[in-house]
């Protein structure tokens, strides 16, 4: 059967006929996806996926869009970054990450190889996440409509009866915890945008079911979990000063940077704390339970470098919602961006 | 008026060199700092090497905001003393 | 310039704003600086100095944001080269949101169809004039003495390469003749200026000595950090309290007396003083910079396109903020359909313009204080 299977891989250029539904689209699936990643629930290859029971507690329902320039990067690619970032909005939530859809956008005339690699990069993490891929799409569009490849998900998880995270547990005198260094994945992705080479940078990119579960169940009251993708760490922060009326101090003393990110950002004229992080995760808890969730953390992979980064408490006359305490001790607000975050000259 | 970064020459060609700040490398011209050497510690602004830095004179401007507290303030209060009265 | 270097020191800080306001006490009048650099605006900003200056001292943001004093007309311009078929525009990414008459802006033009690259560097812009010979990739130069050396390389390069497609539109301005006429404003009366760092890289600490010769106020020269400035505004105050006034250059890790010659040489060979508008100064002679008649195919403004007449938005009042005689929220526009997400004027969509800067770090604090 797998001699079969490997017979029928698909080459050449993506086609138009490869989105068409019909022998190109099949050899497509067969020939690439099926076997990639298999499970009981794709096998049937029928018009939807019939799950079985979802386990106790609340479903969590999840969706995203990965449109990410360049399509590979130091650390990943866009098939690894779009089964993360489905995994990790359901892990955030206090949800089991179990199964995911995956539909893809094609642009005619992309190389066989690089969907081949996106492909494989996204089974990859589906299987470090203990997730299975269960229904599928591909569309091709003309050329110059798209973009060498775009990927939809949307994922579906549970959160167990006796879990309960979200903004709305975080109170004054909360304590804010990372668990890793800051803005390593927007920093690798501009940095190939403008072809600045990085050295041993990477992208955090990565499934963080386990860190999440970890902090779950390390005994702390663990109030709500985020992860910092779009607009990085200082806008979770500011979206939940927002949602819960509190203010948020990050302090710079304790920030952890990779030395490749600061100088990223400091040629490109960028705030490190805006930078995306595909691997990270941020978490709210009771100072009285810090050490219990930074240790839980550091004692998994991916975990080693967590700390505590900030305090939330109330609201202060004349200072924005979330500020940084920089080196000097002086207060600086942390804003959400307007725009783009434009690489500055000047 | 504008953003340039320290960065260090790790090695140059005729025209432009590879600079380094933090682990990360970039070109740069270093069509205005033709004397810059391997080594050197440049300021680079929009790709180009504008200038050398030395470092040395860090020392010598804390120095001088230091000496700036102590002596000219004592300075300044005689000074204000034999204006006021 | 990072962390636990003792330019971010917090206790130099806090000893030189002691010391500050102690020297401040000696002065018994208001005094008046300015910086004239967008980068030290921003780096003021963000270090939250100015809640730091003694009552008697105020330190006003003067036209040293490039792309703030840009005025409409350059803007226009730039798109209506993009409206060209054959034109790709090159830019620093500062002047995309720019506004320019009737609220059209480069980034507006980029999701209408115009080839628009945002480029970190002039030098960027010549492979895509070697990739496509039948486009124009016109680069839009603006900026001081810092940036203009950078564009001048550019062209040498591009004259040495054979580049023929690779032009420039040229919207440059040098920082003597605003110092000169920002002296002159009655309704300014500075006792001094914190000088720009780059710029003064390029130009060299003697070039500011008409200062003190022909104006007859006090001077600084600053590197960005926290000590830096704070170091420089005590240095202000003393020079203006002692009434010794000179050119202190407090950033020698950086600049030299006699300045970046190599780059000054590259600057007169391209380049020649002209007359050019300042966004709320008006037209300053000799403030700006056009290319040299051997450059003169070089010029992207003979490429032929249809004007339209300049419109200032209603209501803006960038020119007396630019000017320091007010501070943004006294522009009716300030945070009131003015804002970074959509700003109306060029000092609320640099990230160094002054409004831009107020809106971000000083708001809350002034919104506490009223």
């Amino acid at each position: 059967m797998t001699q079969e299977r490997q017979a029928e891989a698909p080459s050449g250029p993506v086609l138009l006929a490869h989105g068409a539904g019909g022998r190109a689209s099949a050899e497509l699936v067969r020939g690439l996806f099926a076997p990639a990643f298999d499970n009981p629930f794709l096998r049937p290859l029928s018009d939807a996926a019939v799950l079985p029971p979802l386990p106790p507690g609340r479903p969590a329902l999840t969706t995203d869009g990965f449109v990410v320039d360049p399509w590979q990067f130091p650390g990943g690619d866009l098939g690894y970054l779009s089964v993360c970032g489905t995994v990790n909005d359901l892990a955030v939530s206090g949800a089991v990450p179990l199964w995911l859809t995956w539909s893809l956008i094609l642009e005619e005339g992309l190389d066989m190889a690089i969907l081949r690699q996106v492909v494989a990069s996204a089974a990859r993490a589906s299987r470090e996440a203990g997730v299975h891929l269960v229904a599928g799409d591909t569309k091709v569009v003309p050329r110059g409509k798209g973009d060498k490849v775009f990927a939809t998900t949307s994922g579906l998880g549970v959160v167990p009866p006796d879990i309960d995270v979200g903004d709305h547990r975080v109170h004054a005198g909360d304590v804010l915890i990372v668990s890793g260094t800051i803005g390593d994945h927007g920093a690798v992705v501009l940095a190939t945008r403008h072809a600045l080479d990085t050295g041993e940078l990477r992208s955090c990119c990565m499934p963080l079911h386990q860190l999440a579960r970890a902090a779950l169940q390390s005994g702390a009251e663990v109030h709500t979990m985020h992860d910092p993708t779009r607009g990085g760490v200082a806008t979770v922060c500011n979206e939940v000063a927002q949602r819960t009326g509190l203010r948020i101090e990050l302090d710079e003393r304790t920030l952890p940077f990779r030395s490749e990110v600061l100088a990223v950002c400091e040629l490109l004229g960028l705030e490190p704390l805006y930078l995306a992080c595909e691997g990270r995760l941020l978490v709210w808890a009771p100072a009285a339970d810090a050490e219990l969730v930074v240790e839980a953390l550091r004692a998994c992979p991916g975990g080693s470098g967590a700390k505590v980064i900030g305090h939330t408490g109330p609201r202060r006359t004349g200072e924005a919602p979330v500020v940084l305490r920089t080196f000097s001790r002086g207060i600086r607000p942390l804003d959400l961006l307007s725009g783009m975050d434009l690489p500055r000259i000047c | 008026m504008c953003l340039a970064i320290p960065m260090q020459l790790t090695d140059r060609r005729e025209y432009d060199g590879t600079a380094t700040l933090g682990g990360v490398r970039r070109t740069v011209s270093l069509l205005l700092c033709p004397d810059a050497e391997v080594g050197d510690h440049v300021l680079v602004h929009a790709g180009y090497a504008i200038g050398v830095v030395d470092a040395s004179e860090a020392e010598a401007t804390l120095a001088l905001f230091d000496e700036g507290m102590r002596r000219e303030v004592a300075a300044e209060a005689r000074l204000a003393e034999g204006g006021a009265s | 310039m990072s962390s636990a270097s003792p330019f971010h020191d917090p206790e130099r800080v806090a000893l030189l704003t002691t010391r500050l306001h102690e020297v401040a006490g000696t002065i018994r009048r208001p005094v008046t600086f300015m910086e004239v650099c967008g980068t030290h605006t921003h780096a003021i900003a963000a270090a939250g100095l100015r809640r730091l200056l003694p009552p008697n001292v105020r330190l006003v943001a003067g036209p040293g944001c490039p792309v703030c004093v840009t005025p409409v007309d350059y803007l226009d311009h730039a798109l209506a080269l993009a409206a060209r078929d054959d034109v790709t525009i090159c830019t620093f990414g500062d002047l995309v949101r720019v506004p320019a008459s009737r609220r059209d802006s480069l980034e507006r033009a980029s999701a209408r169809g115009a080839r628009i690259k945002i480029v970190y560097s002039p030098r960027d812009a010549l492979p895509l004039a070697e990739q496509e010979p039948q486009r124009t990739v016109v680069f839009l130069a603006v900026g001081f003495e810092t940036t203009m050396p950078t564009v001048a390389a550019a062209l040498v390069e591009a004259e040495r390469r054979g580049l023929a497609n690779f032009r420039v539109l040229c919207g440059a301005k040098v920082i003597e003749p605003p110092l000169r006429a920002l002296l002159r404003d009655p309704e300014l009366r500075l006792d001094g200026f914190l000088l720009p760092g780059h710029v003064s890289v390029v130009l060299g600490a003697d070039f500011y000595r008409f200062l003190t010769t022909d104006c007859g106020v006090a001077a600084a020269i600053a590197g960005f950090t926290p000590v830096d400035l704070q170091g420089a505004l005590l240095e202000l105050l003393l020079q203006v309290a002692g009434g010794r006034l000179r050119v202190a250059n407090l950033y020698p890790r950086a600049v030299t007396a006699a300045g970046n010659v190599t780059a000054q040489a590259l600057l007169q060979r391209c380049f020649v003083p002209c007359d050019t508008r300042w966004r709320g100064l008006g037209v300053i002679p000799g403030s700006g910079l056009a290319l040299r008649p051997e450059f003169a195919h070089r010029d992207a403004a003979t490429i032929p396109v249809t004007l339209p007449e300049p419109l200032e938005p209603k209501g803006c009042r960038c020119g007396e903020v630019l000017r320091g005689t007010i501070a943004p929220p006294a522009c009716p526009l300030f945070g009131r359909g003015c804002t970074p997400d959509h700003p109306i004027g060029a000092c609320m969509v640099s990230g160094e313009g002054s409004c831009a800067a107020w809106f971000r770090h000083e708001r809350h604090h002034a919104e506490a204080s009223t």
